[in-house]
């Protein structure tokens, strides 16, 4: 029972950080039916600025994370200003191909500039651990925790609550329509872009803290893990994405606590094949039927 | 009937006459080792891509799990002549190869295959990293360290033939009955079905063939490159793979060739930059889908056929 | 027991909402039947139970066939396409990017078999059935004057253009039924009077049996030998053209109460 209770911290933890990621590629493509392959790669970018920030200039955690979001903010409005943007009247599947090429570009351009070595990331809170009824739970796990459900929660209130949210929901259900309304489409989609990347530069500081090494390919795995999780949740939708990362998280230390970490990732797609022939539009998805 | 033969004769010819240019050029120093090793690259990618182009472009089926098929093949043809060190046992490994992914592309396709969109890219692409995990946790298959030492049966002239083979097999599908089902399951699912076509059975049917022709070039990868690796078949060989099919043009076979061959070359003259090779070929990679959003080719399609009704057509007018 | 089509008892269920109930109905040989009702009564559901788009809730309908007959609840739609049922849809869904002949043949694939190793080796026998199908889909199109059109791609064909094409790819596949939904929405008098030829040149040279959905009277009441009125899922009248225009129950539906 306490391992399970154990697993289950761990597993939130590391859900969270997938949650937060998800949330990026959810209201991506919420907006603009994008799978922004690059999105993992701003969460790179956020955990290097925190790294620098808190190196060089001996910045708190606070201010790190804040201007981790700042910056991840402004380059994923500029990701989109420059690679998306002209390809929003092409095919899909074209975008998508930009979207990689972005993320080879950050990756590689990241290691071309800075090195491609892992480097350990400063710890800037001292670890503490807690033992509550013999589960183990540090400091670090907390604030993760709690920093990734306050920005949960900030950010179903934007949607939910302000002009901005709501013109967001309308440019996802129908751009056209919206513009006719008077919306800026273009600004709602960077807006978009600068909140899901924002969200990404904070994850990229909290995990650089869990995990405590950082290279330039980091992005590449937990930004598929990410995007499972929103597809996992219904791809589109706000709490099926952090839903969506809280399964992937806890699915993940689960099959890894049993003995089957080599088959981790296997049981993961396992998990969401089953559940999309289930649910063919993930979780919390609307399964829309074509009409005839 | 006599111009079929015609237009069929005209290919053979180019087909044999590119065969012995490179004969040629290989003979008189013009391609070395390190040209000709590109040139087996290019082709093996080109019946990757042609495969895949086959299951999205024409059957209009997003599926991003090609590598499996792939390593599917390659991981036979290792295991097999390890063993069986012929000519007559790397065949074998061939077929062996193409009936293993045809029945795991059955295995994949018949549940996935109902799904749309992002989400059969999703599920394909879970279901071949399945696939890679599974090798590399096999004892069989050598775990992550992969296979050595594999015995080469395949030279180029083996890879030249088997694009030829495989590119064959797939524009024939393509343009024929069963590539006419194909497309109309791509333009409209629920007009092809009041039309008496069974979708499930040629969605099915275009993924089968994509993933066993998937399987050959893993095949010839592995016994050109005598070495492999579970992660030579990640999401990333998937995806490389896919750059091929949209930079070429989805929908066009003639723009598969085209694109893996600027990628081949563009990625060889690249080694001489290093470090930077990445930087340039993702530029590149950006660049060319934002002034070029349906690809080199677009749709467009090499035919003799066309070509010889338009120099007719040409005659008629000026006479 | 000449009744080639036999619907009893057919419901359709969304959720709550029943948007087919009880309806029975039956279509003769070579007979043309129109389908009204006003907007939301059920047509096109119906259309979608008995060409399989999707499965009633309960009921059943019955094709005769030459060697008895054949229950098509629960079938797929390729099957029951297969069996000689063939529709149009009420906002056209020609196959866009490919040309008018390839449409045609599409809808041949089922009723001709070529094997994959023929096909994909071109031996004699394929070219010989290819020529076949051709030949046949161009004579298809020469009767419907699209012969001009074979290789303009269906996107490029003008809206009256489409809404022909759509008749000609479901007679391609030799069905007994045709179920016409709507052909004449969109198009203005003249045009609706000459599909009002093309339809009954289409009852009388193919032998076939056509139900359609029509809001528009004029070719309704010209055409329909029997009128079936839907309204709210459910069967209100039916007869001839004279006695469904003397049904007060119809005249209610269609005018409201005051009338």
């Amino acid at each position: 029972m306490e391992t399970f209770f154990q697993q289950i911290i761990n597993g939130l933890s590391l859900g969270s950080i997938y949650a937060l990621l998800a949330l990026g590629y959810t209201m991506v493509y919420g907006i603009i039916k994008l799978i922004n392959f690059a999105h993992g790669d701003i969460y790179m970018l956020g955990a290097f600025w925190g790294y620098y920030v808190i190196n060089v200039w001996h910045f708190n955690f606070i201010s790190a994370l804040l201007s981790a979001m700042l910056v991840g903010a402004a380059s994923g409005v500029i990701i989109e200003y420059f690679a998306y943007r002209p390809l929003r009247r092409s095919p899909r599947i074209t975008a998508l191909i930009t979207a990689i090429g972005v993320s080879f570009l950050l990756e590689n351009g990241m290691s071309y500039l800075f090195s491609s070595n892992t480097r350990d990331f400063p710890q800037i809170i001292k670890q503490v651990n807690y033992h509550i009824g013999g589960v183990l739970i540090s400091n670090i796990q907390i604030l993760i925790l709690v920093t990734a459900c306050v920005l949960m929660v900030l950010l179903q209130l934007i949607i939910k609550k302000t002009k901005m949210g709501r013109a967001m929901r309308a440019v996802s259900v129908d751009p056209d329509a919206a513009e006719l309304v008077g919306i800026n489409i273009n600004w709602t989609i960077s807006f978009t872009f600068a909140l899901g990347s924002a969200l990404a530069g904070a994850a990229g500081v909290l995990i650089g803290l869990y995990y405590n090494s950082i290279d330039p390919l980091m992005g590449m795995t937990p930004g598929i893990k990410a995007f499972v999780a929103a597809v996992l949740g219904g791809i589109g939708s706000v709490p099926g994405a952090s839903v969506g990362g809280f399964i992937i998280g806890i699915l993940e230390t689960f099959v890894q606590s049993i003995g089957l970490s080599a088959y981790k990732d296997a049981v993961v797609y396992f998990v969401l094949i089953v559940i999309l022939l289930i649910l063919p539009a993930g979780i919390f998805g609307k399964n829309t039927k074509e009409k005839v | 009937m006599k111009a079929n033969v015609k237009y069929n004769l005209v290919w053979l010819i180019m087909m044999v006459a590119g065969f012995y240019l490179m004969n040629t050029l290989i003979l008189v120093g013009v391609i070395d080792s390190f040209i000709e090793n590109m040139l087996v690259t290019i082709g093996i990618n080109i019946i990757l891509a042609t495969g895949l182009n086959l299951i999205i472009g024409f059957a209009g089926q997003f599926s991003l799990g090609h590598a499996g098929f792939m390593a599917i093949g390659a991981y036979a043809t290792a295991i097999v002549t390890q063993t069986a060190s012929t000519p007559g046992g790397f065949y074998a490994s061939i077929f062996i190869g193409i009936v293993i992914s045809i029945i795991a592309a059955l295995i994949v396709g018949v549940p996935t295959l109902r799904l749309r969109g992002d989400y059969l890219a999703i599920a394909t692409m879970g279901a071949s990293e399945i696939i890679r995990i599974l090798i590399n946790n096999m004892k069989i298959t050598g775990g992550a360290a992969g296979m050595f030492n594999i015995p080469q049966f395949a030279d180029w002239p083996t890879v030249y033939i088997m694009v030829c083979v495989t590119t064959i097999i797939i524009v024939n599908f393509i343009h024929s009955r069963a590539g006419r089902a194909v497309k109309s399951v791509r333009e409209d699912e629920i007009a092809a079905e009041a039309m008496g076509i069974n979708v499930t059975k040629w969605k099915l049917a275009a993924f089968v063939l994509g993933a066993s022709t998937a399987a050959v070039a893993g095949s010839l990868h592995a016994s050109y490159l005598q070495t492999i690796a579970p992660n030579d078949f990640g999401i990333m060989e998937s995806i490389s793979i896919l750059i091929i099919v949209v930079l070429g043009g989805v929908g066009s076979i003639t723009g598969t060739f085209v694109a893996a061959v600027v990628l081949g070359v563009l990625d060889t003259v690249l080694q001489n930059f290093g470090a930077l090779r990445m930087v340039i070929y993702a530029a590149a990679l950006i660049l060319i889908m934002i002034f070029k959003p349906s690809g080199l080719l677009g749709t467009w399609e090499l035919s003799i056929k066309k070509i010889f009704s338009r120099s007719k057509r040409k005659e008629r007018v000026e006479s | 027991m000449s009744k080639l089509l036999q619907v009893e008892n057919l419901v359709k269920n969304f959720g709550g909402l029943t948007a087919v109930s009880n309806v029975s109905l039956h279509l003769d040989n070579n007979e043309l039947v129109a389908l009204i009702g006003p907007n939301g009564a059920g047509k096109t559901t119906l259309f979608n139970l008995l060409t399989g788009v999707i499965p009633a809730s309960s009921g059943s309908i019955v094709l005769s066939g030459e060697n008895g007959t054949y229950p098509l609840n629960g079938k797929r739609a390729y099957k029951i396409a297969d069996m000689g049922l063939s529709r149009t849809f009420q906002n056209i869904r020609l196959f866009k990017n490919l040309s008018v002949l390839d449409n045609v043949l599409i809808a041949m694939t089922s009723k001709f078999k070529e094997g994959f190793i023929p096909t994909i080796f071109r031996f004699p026998s394929y070219y010989k059935t290819e020529a076949r199908l051709v030949a046949e889909a161009k004579k298809l199109l020469a009767i419907f004057e699209l012969t001009d059109d074979v290789d303009v791609l269906a996107k490029n064909l003008p809206y009256g253009t489409q809404r022909r094409l759509e008749i000609v790819r479901a007679l391609a596949t030799k069905p007994q039924i045709l179920f016409l939904d709507e052909p004449a929405a969109g198009m203005n008098p003249e045009e609706t009077a000459n599909l009002t030829q093309l339809i009954l040149k289409v009852q009388h040279s193919f032998h076939i049996t056509i139900l359609l959905i029509e809001h528009d009277m004029s070719l309704v009441m010209n055409l329909a030998q029997c009128i079936y009125v839907l309204d709210h899922g459910s069967l209100l009248a039916q007869g001839t053209p004279d006695e469904i225009q003397a049904n007060p129950a119809v005249i209610k539906a269609y005018l409201g109460e005051e009338a």
